[in-house]
């Protein structure tokens, strides 16, 4: 397994494909969340699959892939499917983390891998009709993750048009699997949240959603445009001289915790994850 | 054998559907008020044909990868028919026009291809129906909103009533192809009256002094020029391409330029000779330093009369183009940041107030944002700073300005171009778009409409330029091109010629990957269409750049090489249909002396407000269109992507107060900040062209220092839009503000390292030819070091001092003079000492953490600065007493004019900021404090003019836009 690290350090693998547009946010959260990270392009990757070999976590970064043509990442959902379904199923079931954010929420949707057993999801247009940025306040699942600590309060940008998500169970009257949820929007003091601080009218008023197993996270908001104190819009209001706070002044965390949690994941758990191991 | 299916996808399974928006826009545009329970449904249709082998693959596509989602379900149905229809439910079909690109097709065929279609015998076409349920429909109504949902430009449509099955035409009919090879135009022997006739029917746009020089030349030569010789000559030669006004001779009372821009703009920048100016005035975008190793470019293009036509199109292949400016800055910029600024009638213009013709200005003003929205959120960029204005005198002629910045490394900021480099065309295919009017092989298909329309516009796709951006920052970084440039206006002809200024080319047109059979060597050598990219490539990297190409599924052609005999020479299916001489192309063209008249002071007219109190007065100000609330466009548009914003366009307590500009970490290190911010003084052109230009200069550099920005290393960028520039009157307005912009650059020691002019901004009205109001745009863009330090517009604490920072402002030029029928006088006048001190001072103060809150006053002078201040406050008050101001209580709550901030500071703070007004003679006066209550108050010595809840005042100014764009 030491091939999963490089000197003990965590290796991660953003996957990207014509209209990504936030790998490299991505590959620099990670980065600061203390990983080895290598961008990829989706065609490269499918050339020589056995690369998901040698990493311990995928993350499926926002953007418009192919334009969100047809549906929002409806194509490379489809190219996925056709070339590299079976190595991204092992990659999962040996334990391997994967984060899909925005566009990359939507891909996992689009291939059943969230929320993952019985029923399906999908990522709609939002109730308002149109593509919105706003900051917005989440409260995390009610289980215990490599990425997230329970019932906490987070502080995100969302920036999407299709996100609004909704669940279509395989048999009427199933039971909506609630310890799946991992983010959902709220009012400041967490309360329940209406339009337009749930910005989408998800069911449930769900932002992000997690495998059974806490490994394979997906969620609309972007937690990597919030790694530096002054991305938080406005910082200016919270120190009194005006200048950009410290981290531990925040009155939330920062985006990037969710990723230093998986990362710390890894590190911690490295023995964990069962696998041939990589080659490189 | 090919075999035809059509795939509807019926979206009836989504629990929570709600109501399609355009179709419920286009009800409400033609009267009609949807209910809670009536139908608005968009089916997504496509059209397939595929070989026979592959039909058996066709129902899985459609139910798998077409439809997808457990929300939403495929029917498939042979041939060109889609499902029926529940009883009595109208519908409408639009599709493309035949030979319109159709992006979404493409990414279809992909898809195609991964699940084992044979992909280039598989043609798609898109389409979608509209359903209305519910509503009474009549056939003029179904054509009124089918009008709303297309653009008769590039969409075509059918509308059918209850129980009528849809018939279309046939979304795969060809599009006509048409002549080929050599056409030679007589023009040797040609009469002054018939050089004119060449010009105006080829839509040539050359005047009898350039159609003569050209027949000289062509005498000298003893031959006739050949049609794309022509064409080459007439593109390069256009206001568009070698910005011949504004670069010409002119004589402006005593005064005479040789070259207007050489000796005002131009000028200013080298006589301030700053090192940090990497590159100026000669690429497609100008560049700053940031350190020793990394700069900034900065551009900003206009694409005002693609909008005017088709407003989603043109304002989305706007900031495609603009991005390519970016891409084609040295060998390749990042884009990092984009801008936009637009201008437009006012949103309640009446129906009758409309030059026949033209859309109303809240369609435009939708489609543009749509346009800018759906090009920069999928290209990946932050759209983070610009301005909306509105006046009548847009009406017939939108402005639409598009902005981009550009991060890259000083190596790459240098390009050159070798003989015997390869010329490689990258990116998107070539087809018919943009191409003018009318060629000369093409003058008899100007009667085929089809033809005419989509030439006339050009269609964006992002994907496709997304994917240019991606492999291109590749190739630099590899140092794989010797020099790169974008296909703008003209095209390939533009583009080649630019890069083979000094050296001439050969290129094989027959090589142009194209869009669709048929086109004629003119037509591809001048075709404006997008996302395409022009290399100059030693021969010995062309396979490494292939290889990248390939990965990022970018098409790639080699057109031909560069040469060392300055000849540029033509070919197609190895004819040669045109030899050009490369000193006669850029070098040829006649210059005249052109006379302007400058213009006089114009006489006060009083605005009609004596009927209004202030009150009242801030309430229209705060409802115009002008000044009100941009949030719903700003949240459309995705200003955060890349993770470099450190300051947003709305900020303050509840993230919806107006910050002055924006800034961003350029190197995500927190090391340097780069400040952008704009400035245009709308009512001021009319009034005093020269005081205008200074006036934005101050405005666009206020908002930078109130941005975070510094003057210590700040550049400008010039946009001119005018009306008719023959009329002397109007270029005499022109000669005034550039050398107002060039004053006022040199009082600040801020240099303009690029622009652009768009002239001919003009519109028929009432049978009279009208100019659109003179307008420049300043973007400024500042580099300072370290993290940001900015005290943002919004009130942050109870119990501060209200500091009243410079001058007086005056009615004349003022939002609340035109607004209210004044025009005229005298405005405050920009004063070229005092700027540059007081912007430093409050620079200073700024990193000294002195000030908890600073706003410009602009639009709407102190009342509406002092409000929007307050918007961003969480409920805290203020008040004022603008007694010691003077008499003119309007004067002080409404003029407008340079040098001017409101500022929040600490009680503790006073006495050394006034301490230090006083040591460098800034005008400052402090007019009041930050109150608990919730609440505007203004007095005016016993007078309380204002007093107004801050709550209502904000969803005043919040409404008016919001009102474009309903979200329920």
């Amino acid at each position: 397994m030491a091939d999963l690290m490089s000197k003990g350090t965590p290796r991660a693998l953003v996957l990207r494909a014509a209209g990504t547009n936030c790998d490299r946010e991505t590959v620099h959260a990670l980065e600061l969340a203390g990983a080895v990270v290598e961008s990829i392009h989706v065609n490269a990757l499918s050339r020589d699959p056995s690369i998901l070999e040698g990493v311990g976590l995928v993350a499926f970064p926002g953007g418009f892939t192919f334009g969100d043509d047809v549906a929002s990442g409806a194509v490379l959902a489809h190219i996925i499917e056709q070339r590299l379904r079976p190595q991204l199923q092992r990659f999962v079931d040996r334990g391997g983390l994967v984060i899909g954010i925005c566009n990359g929420f939507q891909v996992l949707v689009r291939l059943g891998l969230l929320p993952g057993g019985e029923g399906r999801g999908a990522l709609l247009w939002n109730q308002s009709g149109r593509f919105e940025d706003r900051w917005v306040y989440l409260t995390s699942g009610s289980e215990e993750s490599p990425w997230f600590a329970p019932g906490q309060r987070y502080f995100m940008p969302v920036a999407h048009s299709e996100g609004r998500f909704e669940w279509f169970p395989d048999q009427p009257g199933q039971e909506f699997p609630t310890e799946q949820v991992a983010f959902s929007y709220c009012n400041e003091d967490q309360s329940a949240a209406s339009y337009p601080d749930d910005p989408n009218g998800s069911h449930r008023s769900i932002a992000g959603m997690i495998s059974a197993d806490g490994k394979v996270l997906g969620m609309m908001p972007h937690p990597e445009r919030f790694v530096r104190p002054e991305h938080h819009p406005s910082w200016m209001r919270i120190r009194p001289d005006g200048a950009i706070p410290l981290e531990e002044q925040l009155p939330v965390p920062l985006g990037l915790s969710i990723f230093r949690r998986a990362v710390d994941h890894l590190k911690t758990h490295q023995g964990d994850l069962v696998g041939e191991g990589g080659t490189r | 054998m090919s075999l035809t299916y059509t795939v509807t996808i019926l979206h009836d399974l989504d629990p929570n559907p709600s109501p399609d928006h355009d179709l419920r826009e286009a009800l409400m545009a033609v009267g009609c008020s949807p209910d809670e329970g009536d139908l608005l449904a968009s089916d997504p249709v496509f059209y397939l044909r595929v070989p026979e082998q592959d039909a058996d693959r066709v129902e899985a596509l459609a139910q798998q990868f077409l439809a997808g989602s457990p929300a939403c379900r495929a029917v498939v149905h042979p041939g060109v028919t889609m499902p029926p229809r529940d009883e009595g439910q109208a519908a409408i079909v639009v599709q493309r026009r035949p030979g319109v690109m159709d992006p979404v097709s493409q990414s279809v065929i992909h898809a195609m291809s991964e699940s084992g279609f044979v992909s280039s015998r598989c043609q798609v076409r898109t389409a979608r129906r509209y359903r209305i349920g519910g509503i009474e429909t009549n056939v003029p109504m179904l054509e009124g909103l089918a009008s709303r949902l297309g653009n008769g430009i590039v969409d075509e449509w059918r509308s059918f009533s209850g129980g009528e099955e849809e018939q279309v035409p046939d979304p795969f009919r060809e599009f006509p192809s048409h002549s080929q090879g050599r056409v030679e135009i007589p023009l040797i022997e040609a009469s002054e009256e018939e050089l004119v006739a060449i010009s105006v029917d080829g839509g040539l746009s050359l005047d009898l002094a350039e159609m003569q020089a050209i027949r000289q030349h062509y005498i000298e030569r003893g031959r006739e020029p050949s049609e794309i010789e022509l064409e080459t000559i007439a593109q390069t030669w256009s206001e568009h391409c070698c910005h011949k006004t504004l670069t010409g001779a002119i004589r402006h009372g005593d005064l005479r330029y040789g070259n207007l821009l050489q000796e005002t703009i131009f000028q200013a920048t080298r006589q301030l000779d700053l090192p940090w100016c990497w590159s100026i005035f000669r690429d497609n975008a100008g560049v700053i330093g940031i350190d020793e190793e990394w700069g900034v470019s900065f551009k900003v293009e206009t694409h005002n009369h693609p909008s005017a036509l088709e407003p989603y199109g043109g304002a989305g292949t706007g900031i495609g183009g603009v991005i390519r400016d970016t891409l084609g800055t040295g060998v390749g910029a990042r884009p990092i940041l984009n801008t936009d600024v637009f201008c437009f009638a006012p949103a309640d213009t009446a129906a009758e107030d409309l030059p026949t013709g033209t859309l109303h200005p809240r369609r435009l003003l939708r489609g543009v944002v749509a346009g800018v929205r759906d090009y920069g959120n999928r290209m990946g960029i932050p759209t983070a700073n610009g301005a909306i204005h509105f006046h009548p005198g847009f009406v017939g002629n939108p402005l639409v300005f598009c902005g981009s910045v550009g991060l890259m490394r000083r190596e790459h900021v240098d390009k050159e171009v070798h003989p015997g480099d390869l010329v490689v065309a990258v990116g998107g295919k070539t087809g018919r778009d943009g191409i003018h009017g009318a060629t000369f092989s093409s003058r008899e298909l100007t009667e085929d409409s089809e033809q005419d329309s989509s030439g006339a516009v050009q269609i964006g796709n992002p994907l496709e330029e997304k994917k240019v951006l991606d492999a291109m920052m590749r190739i630099r970084d590899e140092n794989l091109c010797r020099s790169v440039t974008d296909c703008g206006a003209g095209g390939f002809s533009s583009a080649v010629g630019e890069m083979g200024e000094e050296t001439g080319a050969e290129i094989h047109l027959d090589r142009a990957p194209l869009k669709y059979p048929g086109l004629g060597p003119t037509e591809v050598w001048i075709s404006e269409a997008q996302e395409r990219m022009v290399f100059a490539v030693e021969p010995s990297k062309l396979g490494r750049i292939q290889e990248i190409l390939l990965e990022e599924e970018v098409e790639c052609a080699v057109l031909g090489e560069f040469r060392d005999d300055g000849k540029l020479r033509l070919l197609h299916h190895d004819q040669l249909v045109g030899e050009l001489d490369v000193k006669f192309l850029h070098g040829g063209r006649p210059s005249q002396e052109r006379v302007s008249i400058p213009p006089e002071p114009k006489p006060l007219i009083k605005a009609e407000v004596d009927h209004l109190d202030a009150q009242q007065l801030l309430c229209t100000l705060l409802a115009d269109g002008n000044v009100a609330s941009k949030e719903p466009v700003i949240r459309q548009y995705d200003h955060e992507v890349q993770g470099r914003m450190t300051l947003r366009p709305l900020a303050g307590a509840d993230r919806d107060a107006p910050m002055d500009g924006c800034a961003l970490d350029p190197l995500r290190d927190g090391s340097h900040q780069v400040v952008v911010s704009c400035g245009l003084t709308l009512g001021m052109g009319e009034v005093d062209p020269y005081q205008m230009a200074c006036h934005s200069v101050d405005e666009a550099l206020r908002n930078c220092i109130a941005s975070g920005g510094s003057l210590e290393r700040a550049a400008l960028l010039d946009n001119y839009a005018w009306g008719d520039v023959k009329d002397p009157a109007i270029l005499g307005q022109i000669v005034e503000c550039s050398r107002g912009a060039a004053d006022a650059a040199l009082a600040y020691g801020t240099p303009f390292i690029s622009g652009k002019d768009s002239l001919h901004n003009t519109y028929r009205a009432g049978g009279v030819s009208r100019s659109i109001p003179p307008v420049l745009l300043v973007s400024a863009i500042s580099i300072t070091k370290g993290p940001l330090r900015v005290p943002g517009s919004d009130l942050k604490e109870a119990g501060s001092s209200m500091m009243l920072i410079g001058p007086e402002g005056a009615i004349p030029g003022s939002l609340m003079q035109w607004l209210h029928g004044g025009g005229g006088g005298i405005p405050a006048p920009f004063d070229g000492e005092l700027g540059p001190r007081l912007l430093q001072q409050v620079r200073q103060w700024i990193v000294a953490g002195q000030l908890r809150s600073l706003h410009d006053l602009s639009d709407g002078g102190l009342a509406v600065a002092a409000a929007e201040m307050a918007f961003g406050g969480g409920g805290i008050g203020l008040d004022l007493d603008i007694g010691a101001l003077g008499a003119d209580r309007n004067r002080s709550l409404f003029g407008e004019g340079p040098h001017r901030f409101l500022a929040e500071v600490r009680d503790t703070d006073v006495e050394r900021i006034t301490a230090d007004a006083e040591a460098v003679g800034i005008p400052l006066t402090c007019i009041g404090r930050s109150v608990v209550e919730p609440t505007l108050i203004i007095r005016h010595g016993l007078d309380r003019c204002i007093e107004s809840g801050v709550g209502e005042l904000k969803q005043i100014w919040k409404r008016s836009l919001e009102a474009i764009w309903p979200t329920s």
